[in-house]
């Protein structure tokens, strides 16, 4: 595994202090939640993204992008997660805008994506549990185009996003990777309900009903029938993207920890000197390390097109997520009685672990996985 | 083409015509790693001629520096290397605590003389060294060792006990922690070399719970030393000793990617047929493939000096803790086939033995609990003693 190089660093750096400085917990997630925002995030500070030209952190230069790849994106997002900053940046800059690479869709959305003025959404997850799989949702062949009908559910900003690219069934049965088709499909087409839902972490995720909703033969994002392969490319950006946030996440929580184990004393001594707390401590400190190393091998591999991307991918997602997870609950208990409470924003951690947790597949779809990938 | 690619080119050739067939074959036993010393009884033709061709190019320690044995390589070219042994799965010529260990400790804190002595002996196979740290009352408390080294003019006179010295029964030479003064604990400690033939030295076997015994218990009874066989100056030998023993943990902690040429996942080993195993082992996997990520990542991080000096505590609880995983899932896997103690068929036990063997791995070279210890002091500087 090779280090980051100068530029990876500078735009790590970047990425730090904007995020620290713009993306805080107390001006971004906890605002939005406060007014009650149907999006649950800010526009100017997604404005300001795309001033950084981090909107088109995965789109190629020749669109105008800043043409990166998955480690840089994974430098931004363990950031965002250790800011809790709420952003288009996974769903819509990073996952949705894989998905339409190298289709005439990139030439209408990339210049919007870019400039901060469109959101994408990406609609995948049926049920409760993700199994793209599993996709039922029906698009039958009408005069020229397609007809869908079924439902979505867990699609992230789904009520915001101007495009949603969805997976829906042309050809095959539920479990089958054959028949299925990636399409652009508008937020205000005829017949499709969109539900905005609140998740526990002040998230917002649509849910979708397609009632008879007649869209054209140009809707589909590469080829029909042949949806699994860009929706792969895509979950993979989305999945090493999730990993890198989560281990975010739980270097945010556990910082914020240590601090509270330095500063808190109790029987006349600071808590951090109980041997008890001090190894919990050490061992979260050595997992969150081995979570990091594990989605840089991810991206890093996804970038140089590996064959062993798909098996670090879900490494990565599975152990970042766990890791994550571990973090914060000890992160909460460390605190004691006032890790409980909506005032601090240890809890906070916990929430947005949870939904990235599951998103793209939990800890349970990623080790399946990675036991499918090696054959047992 | 660069000089790396010129590296690689003309390695794969020379590797190709030197490294003889039989030591491309995966490490079955312990019978097949090649210790060197000077009772060492090559177990083949092909062992001998294999170290033997390695050492002349000076890569049985490829980046040690060439005037002692070394082959010069920079850390480039050592990766390079590396990987093209793996490639055509060769073993390694020569393993000891002399490469391992006290090399790096000498290459740091020896004197010219020690360095231009010591260190192509190490390189070439010809000297076995053994460590004695641990005493009866100094096991995680290794600071307060207790065997005395008294300076009696021309030479240290040295009386003690060690235990848990490392095939001390099959070394030639041991790198021994001593009391030069009592005044301090950490500053009182020195550290010497001497021949374990040196009269006053006698050595006693520990059978372990693995039914092997790769410990001993060492005695020095008023063992003689000369003045110029200690390392760095007399007290400051717990300088040494805490930098040798990072070298030992980065060793320790390799652990955690499997052992003797089998694969970094079990599942694919043990194939397992019940769900519930089925879903422990991959949780296991997971663990052991992003830990093999950490362990490239923090290889690169150590060479690039941009990893916490006190790094290889971390890696050493993760490696250990994990191989202790990795045993216990292979002894379920294995059912009642993996209980079987000295049958052919279990090819004498080892699923049992490997298993037992790896419960030491978390207390040798500091247990877990010290590891932690360290990483809260020095990486998380949390408050405390």
């Amino acid at each position: 595994m090779s280090l980051l190089t100068d530029d990876q660093k500078m735009l790590q750096e970047t990425a730090a202090s904007f995020l620290a400085r713009e993306g805080g917990i107390a001006t971004q997630l906890r605002h939005w939640r406060e007014i009650g925002c149907k999006d649950g995030f800010g526009h100017d500070l997604w404005k300001q993204f795309a001033e950084l030209g981090l909107t088109g952190i995965g789109i190629p230069q020749s669109h105008g992008g800043l043409g990166l790849g998955a480690t840089e994106a994974a430098l931004v997002l363990e950031e965002i997660g250790r800011n809790l900053t709420p952003s288009p940046f996974l769903a819509s800059a990073v996952v949705a805008a894989r998905a339409i690479e190298g289709t005439q869709h990139a030439e209408r959305w990339y210049p919007l994506i870019l400039s901060g003025e469109a959101v994408l959404a990406v609609a995948i997850d049926e049920g409760p549990r993700h199994a793209p799989e599993q996709t039922a949702i029906e698009a039958r062949r009408q005069g020229n185009g397609f007809v869908l009908n079924g439902a979505k559910q867990f699609v992230v900003q789904g009520a915001s996003a101007d495009m949603i690219v969805t997976l829906a069934r042309t050809d095959g049965s539920a479990g089958g990777k054959e028949g299925l088709t990636l399409f652009a499909v508008s937020r205000d087409a005829v017949g499709l309900k969109v539900e905005n839902v609140a998740l526990v972490d002040s998230s917002k995720a649509a849910r979708l009903s397609f009632d008879n909703v007649e869209i054209d033969a140009d809707a589909v994002i590469g080829d029909v029938d042949a949806g699994w392969q860009p929706l792969q490319r895509a979950l993979g950006a989305g999945r090493a993207g999730a990993a890198a946030e989560l281990v975010g996440i739980a270097s945010g929580a556990t910082a914020m920890t240590l601090d509270y184990l330095r500063q808190r004393k109790q029987f006349g001594r600071l808590i951090g000197e109980f041997q008890s707390l001090q190894h919990r401590a050490a061992h979260l400190y050595t997992e969150i390390e081995i979570a990091r190393a594990a989605a840089f091998k991810a991206a890093q591999l996804l970038d140089s097109g590996d064959e062993e991307a798909e098996l670090y991918v879900s490494v990565a997602k599975a152990k970042a997520a766990g890791v994550a997870n571990l973090a914060v609950r000890e992160s909460v208990q460390m605190h004691g009685g006032i890790g409980m409470t909506d005032e601090h924003d240890i809890g906070l951690f916990m929430k947005r672990a949870a939904v990235l947790g599951e998103l793209f597949g939990d800890v349970y779809y990623h080790r399946n996985r990675v036991a499918e990938l090696s054959g047992y | 083409m660069t000089d790396l690619q010129t590296f690689r080119t003309q390695t794969r050739t020379w590797l190709d015509a030197n490294c003889p067939a039989e030591m491309r074959t995966p490490i079955r036993s312990e019978a097949d790693i090649c210790w060197g010393g000077r009772n060492w009884a090559f177990q083949s033709d092909a062992q001998r001629r294999w170290l033997e061709v390695m050492a002349e190019r000076g890569w049985t320690v490829p980046d040690w520096p060439e005037d002692y044995g070394g082959g010069g390589l920079s850390a480039e070219e050592a990766s390079v290397l590396g990987q093209e042994m793996a490639r055509i799965g060769a073993r390694s010529p020569l393993t000891s605590f002399g490469i391992s260990m006290l090399g790096p400790a000498l290459l740091k804190f020896g004197t010219e003389e020690q360095k231009k002595h010591y260190l192509p002996q190490i390189a070439r196979g010809e000297i076995r060294w053994c460590q004695g740290y641990s005493e009866p009352g100094a096991g995680s408390d290794l600071a307060g060792l207790q065997t005395k080294a008294e300076d009696i003019g021309d030479h240290w006179l040295v009386n003690g006990q060690k235990v848990w010295t490392s095939y001390a029964d099959k070394a030639d030479w041991i790198f021994c922690l001593v009391r030069t003064s009592a005044q301090s604990k950490q500053g009182g400690i020195s550290f010497l070399l001497f021949d374990m033939e040196t009269p006053g030295v006698s050595t006693r076997p520990i059978l372990l719970i693995s039914g092997s015994s790769p410990f001993c218990e060492t005695f020095f009874d008023d063992v003689k030393v000369p003045k110029e066989q200690i390392v760095g100056e007399v007290n400051k030998g717990w300088d040494v000793a805490k930098y040798l023993l990072g070298h030992e943990r980065e060793m320790i902690a390799g652990m955690g990617l499997g052992t003797g040429g089998t694969s970094v996942t079990l599942g694919p080993v043990v194939r397992p047929s019940e769900p519930l195993l089925r879903a422990e082992i991959a949780e296991f996997d997971v663990d052991a493939l992003a830990f093999a990520a950490m362990n490239e990542r923090f290889a690169a991080m150590w060479k690039a000096g941009e990893a916490h000096p006190a790094s290889p505590s971390m890696m050493k609880y993760a490696g250990t803790e994990l191989n202790k995983r990795r045993n216990e899932l292979a002894m379920a896997g294995g059912g009642s086939d993996a209980l079987e103690w000295d049958s052919e068929r279990s090819r004498g036990g080892s699923a049992a033995r490997a298993w037992l063997r790896s419960k030491g791995n978390s207390i040798e070279g500091g247990t877990s609990e010290i590891q932690l210890n360290i990483v809260a002091k020095h990486i998380l500087r949390l408050p405390g003693t």
